[in-house]
């Protein structure tokens, strides 16, 4: 016991492990925070849509060697996410099909991109960090946390400003639309806002594993709650837990950093869901 | 001045007709029943009067102090409400939020509005209980809570009686018929001719070209009546 605590001191005084701590705790918040809304209103898709995106878009950014490549992927991600929530409804191509569609295209395309076009040896190394977030966020840059830890900062504080609305409209859109509340500024709010913790997320765990962080702890916390004020604070709880243990574990094993968080984020859904199975006995 | 007035309204989406020439007005105090087949327009009807969607041409207009947003509005239940993990409390208190404006969190005055409407709707011992795991009676109770909790002039109710068991059902209607009686006006879209007859004060019919609207007496001497009589009959009620 005493040597684990040891390695982990160890490991502590350097700074892109500290780094990793802040901004992995800091996006396992966010993306759980939003995740219940987007569960609950069917949405549990569109972050794996557009974290794909946002991949096409990296792809994009390394051939013109941009040097901050969030200053592209931010822009095009959050007009994907605005674009995927405005037609969600009524449409000729209904939500679902338009995420997969989005999704499988820049995926393709991004890695098209990245293989036509790569200066680097190793093309199959690049795309596997990008798409499992392998190494990335032990690479962190002292401006990216930085970035970071005010981009979730603001996440944090739209979320409690806006918290009894962002509620009305997941519970029943069209009766806060018909007493007067503004259904549509709150959708594009939250379209935004997923498409920055997305963008966030995608060095933690990569982009093809974005969405368990997203779905896995809010269900997880609707197993054993019956508020939504629980569910959401057992979901941050939850997820920040399973990050910072995911963290952990990856570092004294060496195993990937995104697979083991969503691993133990699968862990915990099992538990939940016998919990919740005994409690409603 | 009446509570809603509407002039010669079409309704529709994309262009495409569903319904036209419907006029009607709602009084305070009214009850009025809108009736008519699957497909005829009602529910574009219902969204059109809660400024979901505009209205191909025509007008409505609100008066006698009715704000155009202050209709509390009992939907039919929608699949993301059957799982939704919410309590009692949280829903009926969303029902204040217009009261809040900008204002980010719910104050006394809202919470008390909140408490009175679950005590009238005796739903106020759930109040900590999850929403999905009530009878379909208690839940729309709840929900008509939080519809008063949104106005004090008038209810607008999507087919509220579907799925609950006739004792309840009619323990609904007596209850929407006090609520009258407090000068809450009703608007009720229903199948339920019957208790259209029994209860309504007023009936809109809904039909593509040619809706009946007059009080309940001059709809029992019209065609549209004989008509719905007749479908009615045919279908071994």
């Amino acid at each position: 016991m005493t040597d684990i605590i040891l390695k982990f001191q160890f490991y502590l005084e350097y700074p892109f492990v500290r780094y990793a701590l802040i901004v992995g705790t800091l996006v396992a918040l966010c993306s759980s925070l939003l995740g219940v809304t987007l569960v609950l209103k069917r949405f549990s898709f569109i972050g794996d849509g557009l974290s794909h995106v946002a991949f096409g878009a990296m792809a994009v950014a390394t051939i013109f060697k941009l040097t901050n490549d969030t200053i592209f992927v931010m822009p095009v991600t959050i007009l994907t996410a605005v674009l995927l929530l405005r037609t969600g409804q009524n449409t000729k191509i209904k939500g679902d099909a338009a995420i997969a569609m989005l999704s499988v295209g820049s995926l393709a395309i991004g890695y098209l991109i990245m293989n036509v076009f790569s200066t680097s040896a190793n093309i199959s190394g690049d795309v596997c960090s990008t798409l499992f977030g392998s190494t990335s966020i032990l690479t962190l840059t002292k401006e990216e946390v930085f970035i970071c830890v005010i981009l979730s900062m603001l996440v944090v504080a739209l979320f409690c400003f806006f918290y009894n609305k962002i509620f009305a409209v997941t519970f029943d859109e069209n009766f806060a639309k018909a007493t007067g509340t503004n259904s549509d500024a709150y959708n594009l709010l939250i379209a935004v806002v997923t498409a920055i913790i997305i963008v966030l997320a995608m060095n933690l765990v990569g982009s093809l594993l974005i969405s368990a962080l997203v779905i896995f702890p809010a269900l997880s916390a609707m197993r054993i709650i019956q508020n939504f004020k629980g569910v959401v604070i057992c979901s941050a709880v939850i997820s920040v837990g399973c990050a910072i243990v995911g963290m952990f574990i990856s570092i004294l094993f060496s195993t990937p950093v995104g697979s083991t968080i969503v691993v133990a984020d699968i862990m915990v859904f099992f538990v939940s869901c016998a919990i919740g199975k005994m409690l409603r006995r | 001045m009446a509570y809603i007035t509407c002039e010669d309204l079409t309704l529709g989406y994309d262009g495409i007709v569903i319904a036209e020439h419907i006029r009607f007005e709602v009084n305070k105090g009214n009850y009025l029943y809108v009736v008519g087949e699957n497909g005829s327009g009602k529910s574009t009807l219902i969204k059109t009067l809660l400024h979901l969607m505009e209205p191909l041409s025509g007008r409505i207009s609100t008066g006698d102090g009715l704000k155009p947003h202050e209709i509390g509005y009992l939907p039919q239940q929608t699949a993301v409400q059957k799982d939704f993990p919410a309590s009692v409390w949280e829903i009926v208190l969303s029902g204040t939020l217009s009261r809040c404006g900008i204002r980010p969190f719910f104050q006394k005055t809202e919470k008390k509005i909140a408490e009175e409407n679950m005590k009238s709707m005796a739903v106020w011992e759930l109040r900590n209980k999850c929403y999905r795991n009530l009878s379909g009676g208690q839940q729309q109770r709840v929900m008509l809570a939080r519809a008063l909790c949104a106005t004090t002039k008038m209810l607008l109710l999507d087919e509220p009686v579907t799925g609950l068991d006739p004792k309840v059902t009619v323990e609904f209607y007596s209850m929407i018929q006090e609520l009258n009686r407090r000068g809450i006006a009703i608007i009720m879209v229903s199948h339920d001719i019957k208790a259209a007859v029994r209860y309504a004060s007023h009936i809109l019919h809904v039909e593509k070209t040619q809706s009946f609207f007059g009080s309940k007496e001059e709809y029992l001497r019209s065609d549209a009546w004989k008509m719905f009589q007749y479908a009615g009959g045919a279908e071994g009620d």
